[in-house]
């Protein structure tokens, strides 16, 4: 718990497209609430450099597509007390996987020769290299509540929001857990 | 008309002498999932979802393709149903490349539906995203084999239906997939008299009318329907 009993909640932004977090700012006068309720400790809308300990709730947006998102999603989960995937491409790959059916190899040769001639080498240092599969959150650590979506509706971030505010599990309606 | 008396869920219903388990279960207003099953067509008991278990039943039965008879003790939400079924959905997310986001039938799809109807807010097991291909040689309809799940009812809807057979599946298990004719593009198809009836009743994307961007491919649910009370009713004769 951060200062005066309120939640530490964070956002992580991993092989996405942002459109979760962009769904996540249509929460407009709603955000003004949630800054009430709890500390917003790290994310994309946050001046912080490095992810903070002892968090209790992250909502993670993207597949882990790459070294950098490995790394990332093992960090959160270290440090967080409960994980959230945030949108399809944290819960089942989504858009982000669409590679999944090639070798990174031509995927690479596609962007970067357009798929002629060799494909030139990467510097590891300055862009993290591509996993073999792009892969859901939960098949890389484990994960506590599932926010389907592409993006996920304002109204079903919120909803999950108030179930984690309240230290229930997320839990939402059919109407709310359409993939897409 | 002779009828059957039996217990669903603690019920005691009736129904008509010849019923499935599935038609007595709606006919009063109870809820089973289903995708292989559709009114008008034969029944194939292929996609599981419908499964109930049967007192002295080791297995779950689907009740598409079970007969219900007298003093039948029929349970149709027990814990392991409930299970299975989900496991079910899931594996038909994880056996092709099912892209919610960027279908045509996103908001229109039975899959979709069924799946959040279950509760299916992830998938545990391991996509297999296999390398499948998209057939749009076809003028005006596309079949894209990502988003099928072998239900098989345009195989019999333009079997039955129609009265053509251009669709069948080739090969077993994982590796099946429809075809048209003897495997040839749709587009070059003899048989195919492009009357669409296919398209209208695939319950994802994977039949679609060209043209159709994310979210616009919405089916015509009643055609079946009304093909077939015209047809038993001479309705077309005048």
């Amino acid at each position: 718990m951060g200062r005066k009993g309120r939640i530490r909640f964070a956002t992580v932004w991993l092989g996405g497209c942002s459109g979760c977090h962009m769904s996540f700012l249509d929460l407009d006068e709603r955000l003004v609430e949630l800054a009430g309720l709890a500390d917003m400790v790290y994310g994309p809308f946050m001046d912080a450099k490095e992810f903070p300990r002892k968090v209790d709730v992250t909502l993670v947006e993207g597949a882990v597509t790459n070294r950098a998102n490995l790394a990332m999603a093992l960090m959160l989960r270290e440090r967080s007390r409960i994980v959230v995937s945030l949108g399809d491409c944290a819960v089942t790959g989504n858009v982000t996987s669409l590679r999944n059916q090639f070798p990174v190899a031509d995927v690479l040769a596609t962007f970067l020769s357009c798929g002629e001639g060799s494909v030139p080498a990467m510097d590891y240092d300055a862009v993290p290299e591509l996993l073999p599969r792009a892969l859901p959150l939960h098949q890389v650590i484990a994960v506590d509540g599932f926010l389907p979506g592409c993006p996920p509706e304002p109204e079903r971030i919120w909803t999950a929001i108030g179930c984690l505010l309240r230290g229930e599990p997320v839990e939402l309606g059919p109407e709310q857990l359409t993939f897409g | 008309m002779s009828v059957v008396t039996l217990t669903i869920d603690d019920e005691l219903v009736s129904g008509r002498h010849g019923e499935t388990l599935l038609q007595v279960i709606r006919e009063h207003g109870m809820e089973l999932p289903t995708l292989c099953h559709m009114e008008g067509l034969s029944e194939r008991g292929g996609c599981r979802l419908c499964i109930v278990e049967v007192e002295g039943s080791l297995r779950p039965v689907p009740a598409c393709s079970t007969v219900a008879q007298e003093g039948m003790v029929v349970r149709t939400a027990t814990d392991r149903l409930i299970r299975y079924r989900r496991m079910i959905v899931e594996l038909l997310f994880a056996e092709r490349n099912h892209y919610c986001a960027v279908c045509v039938s996103a908001g229109n799809c039975e899959l979709q539906t069924v799946a959040a109807t279950l509760g299916v807010d992830h998938v545990r097991y391991e996509y297999l995203s296999p390398r499948l291909t998209m057939d749009l040689s076809h003028e005006r309809f596309g079949i894209d084999h990502n988003r099928c799940i072998l239900c098989t009812r345009c195989v019999r809807v333009c079997d039955e239906v129609e009265g053509v057979h251009t669709w069948d599946v080739s090969c077993r298990g994982v590796r099946s997939r429809v075809i048209a004719d003897l495997n040839h593009p749709w587009g070059r198809s003899e048989t195919c008299t492009s009357c669409g009836k296919c398209v209208q009743v695939c319950p994802t994307g994977a039949l679609f009318a060209k043209g159709a961007a994310v979210g616009e491919m919405v089916k015509d649910a009643g055609m079946l329907t009304r093909v077939i009370e015209g047809r038993d009713k001479k309705g077309w004769n005048e």
